[in-house]
């Protein structure tokens, strides 16, 4: 059993029992995810626009955004600094309310049931430095459990436990100001499962922590996920491959608009209409020339070779195919001709491939300082 | 089963090698989101009582952790204090006055408290990031002030304790109480109003964002003055009658001067201890209001302006 495992509980399934009986609405994302029967969408936001005021002038940060978030889905806000996740992460934690729309947490509205959400959820930003220095990193946890209703004692065994799994149990009994960046991100990690939430927001969880640190936190993640049906992880996040490797769906944001939303295959399959493959040969008779005309290929050129394979005197081709089925007729023509396949490699697209497809630019160039959302003047 | 009467909601694994320990989350049945967001008043109250205690922690452990305040609350504040009892002795002034010297000493550990670790601290931490954490979580957000004060008061009183026992030993300070129920009362009530003081100034001070530190300084040394730390506060005519009825701290030293100093030939002008204590009670009881319309206030506004969340501002 592990700490991010509840024990079976007699009353639990019962309970479950007595809920409505499972959603026939429920859309299939739904059911992949197995969310106990009856649970509402995790997340819902219809319409949601926020506009801040600054010095020179409104700044919308949302604008018009639409977007459910199954029970059980680890979804992720993919996009740049200034996209407006923060915001968006901001109005479901019910630290900061809509101007316009309606957002729903578990069925929750974020403006007239702030109570009912903050029950239920908990929350972790990239880079926070929360608490009291002064405190042991066990006294730290044991200080917020209790603003969540915990006995002293569970408290105490909760904080402990999970200590033990983020890999800090020996750093339990120290000062929080003496950790490092990564070991206080475990930490927090830490503080946002103490209340075992249905719902964890994270905000750039990994933002400038080292690989190993980064890879820890994001098994963590996934398995607490994992261990519940039901528990829902909404993740901002600008890393592309965090997002790839971790989230069941990911929304695409950008300047306070959702321009795509789907699972990472759904997303690369937008910008890849046809197949795309490198091919290895002993010799190809004829060039490249020699497969323009298989039914199915769309172009064939010759690739850039390593040197490895310079030395083998292998030939390197590109093939753009409508489909994968046009495969069988090129490998069936390269047979004709005597080639021998080396290897094979389909090329996929990449998430930046998506974005640069919708924004027509990349992260880098898009990324903005947060400050435009955050202004200190704001007022609506 | 939990003190508020939950079945266990799950199992915390305990520490290598050890039993798994039983972990009890208020309002966790496990059944659903929508069941386990659903709180009993029970609930709701055991939760903001563990949360008090939760946020009053940091400043007990503080307490033994930080071992500079002997000399920055203790040693520093006695100087101070020891100055004014010279400069009374040096000019014959009646015994009592060394007392009201020492007493305004002890008092101001807890005035200092208020300002710095009260008033100062929710500006404090909003930079740190806790405020976001404090809003988001299920308590409610007095609970967070209540914390604070508790804290704070259990933290200056050691402070106050340490002065008054120094003060009274060195300079041979004797008290003639004429009731200690009377003392007890208005030094608790005394402490509610200073404390729901506190709470008031901490919102406002939120709301006032960079001058907090402005702020803390002004409402210092001036306060000392109309309160009369130092001398009968009836010495100022109007302005201390006046400071009587606003200033917790002007209110309870008054009405603590003429309980443990009884006899003493302190001017009079200032309302009996008897009426002071209702002064003080008053005081706490409509700060305390006072402190929680406010944050009602300041929590719509951080919703609306984003302003409350946001750590630089």
């Amino acid at each position: 059993m592990s700490v991010l495992t509840p024990d079976p509980r007699p009353d639990a399934a019962a309970a479950t029992a007595t809920e409505p009986a499972a959603a026939t609405t429920a859309s299939p994302v739904a059911a992949s995810f197995s969310a106990p029967a009856g649970t509402p969408p995790a997340i819902q936001v219809e319409s949601v626009r926020r506009v801040y005021k600054a010095k020179s002038g409104p700044v919308t940060a949302l604008d018009g955004v639409d977007l459910q978030v199954e029970a059980g889905e680890l979804f992720g806000l993919l996009g740049p600094n200034g996209a407006g996740k923060t915001t968006l992460i901001k109005i479901l934690t019910t630290l900061l309310a809509p101007t316009s729309g309606t957002a729903k947490v578990f069925g929750f509205d974020v403006e007239h049931e702030t109570k009912r959400i903050r029950r239920i959820m908990n929350m972790v930003a990239g880079g926070e430095q929360s608490g009291y220095g002064i405190l042991t990193v066990r006294e730290q946890l044991w200080m917020f459990s209790q603003f969540y209703g915990m006995s002293s004692s569970d408290g105490w065994n909760r904080s402990d436990a999970l200590l033990e799994r983020v890999g800090l149990g020996d750093k339990r009994m120290q000062r929080v100001s003496t950790l490092s960046t990564g070991e206080r991100q475990k930490m927090n990690l830490a503080r946002g499962l103490m209340n075992d939430p249905w719902i964890l927001f994270l905000d750039e969880p990994t933002l400038g922590l080292d690989v190993e640190a980064a890879r820890s936190l994001r098994e963590l993640m996934v398995e607490w996920r994992a261990a519940v049906p039901g528990r829902t992880i909404l993740l901002t996040t600008h890393y592309m491959a965090e997002a790839d490797e971790l989230c069941d769906r990911i929304a695409i944001v950008h300047k306070g608009r959702i321009l795509a939303i789907g699972t990472s295959a759904e997303l690369k399959r937008r910008v890849q209409r046809e197949s795309i493959f490198r091919v290895e040969l002993d010799r190809l008779d004829g060039g490249v020339a020699a497969l323009a005309h298989v039914p199915g290929v769309v172009k064939a050129s010759t690739g850039v070779m390593s040197d490895s394979q310079a030395d083998r005197q292998a030939v390197a081709i590109n093939l753009v195919l409508e489909d994968d089925a046009a495969l069988g007729a090129v490998v069936g023509a390269l047979g004709s001709r005597g080639s021998r396949i080396l290897g094979l490699q389909k090329s996929e697209p990449t998430l930046e491939d998506v974005f640069v497809e919708l924004v027509g630019r990349g992260f880098e160039d898009e990324d903005q300082p947060d400050e435009h959302v955050d202004d200190p003047e704001a007022a609506t | 089963m939990s003190a508020v009467g939950r079945p266990a909601a799950g199992a915390a694994q305990g520490t290598a090698g050890g039993p798994p320990a039983k972990l009890d989350l208020i309002g966790r049945a496990g059944a659903g989101p929508r069941q386990d967001s659903a709180w009993s008043a029970r609930q709701i109250l055991v939760t903001n009582l563990r949360a008090i205690r939760g946020r009053a922690y940091p400043r007990w452990r503080g307490l033994f952790r930080e071992k500079s305040w002997v000399a920055f609350e203790i040693l520093l504040p006695f100087l101070s204090t020891s100055a004014f009892v010279f400069v009374y002795r040096s000019l014959h002034a009646p015994e009592a006055y060394v007392g009201f010297v020492v007493l305004g000493g002890v008092m101001s550990a807890f005035w200092i408290n208020v300002i710095w670790m009260m008033a100062n601290q929710l500006w404090w931490e909003k930079s740190q990031g806790n405020l976001e954490l404090y809003f988001a979580a299920p308590m409610n957000f007095m609970s967070i002030l209540f914390g604070m004060a508790l804290g704070g008061m259990f933290m200056s009183s050691s402070r106050a304790l340490s002065i008054l026992i120094i003060a009274t030993v060195v300079f041979g300070v004797s008290f003639s109480i004429s009731s200690w129920l009377l003392v007890i009362l208005v030094f608790a009530a005394t402490l509610a109003a200073l404390y729901g003081v506190g709470m008031v100034l901490a919102s406002l001070f939120l709301v006032w964002g960079r001058e907090a530190w402005h702020l803390g300084q002004m409402l210092t040394e001036p306060v000392y003055f109309v309160a009369g730390l130092n001398f009968p506060v009836a010495r100022l005519g109007l302005i201390g009658a006046l400071s009587v009825g606003l200033i917790p701290l002007a209110t309870g030293l008054d009405a603590m001067r003429q309980l443990v100093f009884a006899g003493a030939p302190f001017p009079i002008g200032t309302p009996a201890p008897e009426i002071e204590l209702v002064i003080l009670v008053a005081m706490a009881v409509g700060s305390t209001a006072l402190a929680r319309w406010m944050l009602a206030v300041m929590e719509r506004r951080a919703r609306r302006d984003g302003r409350l969340t946001i750590r630089w501002q």
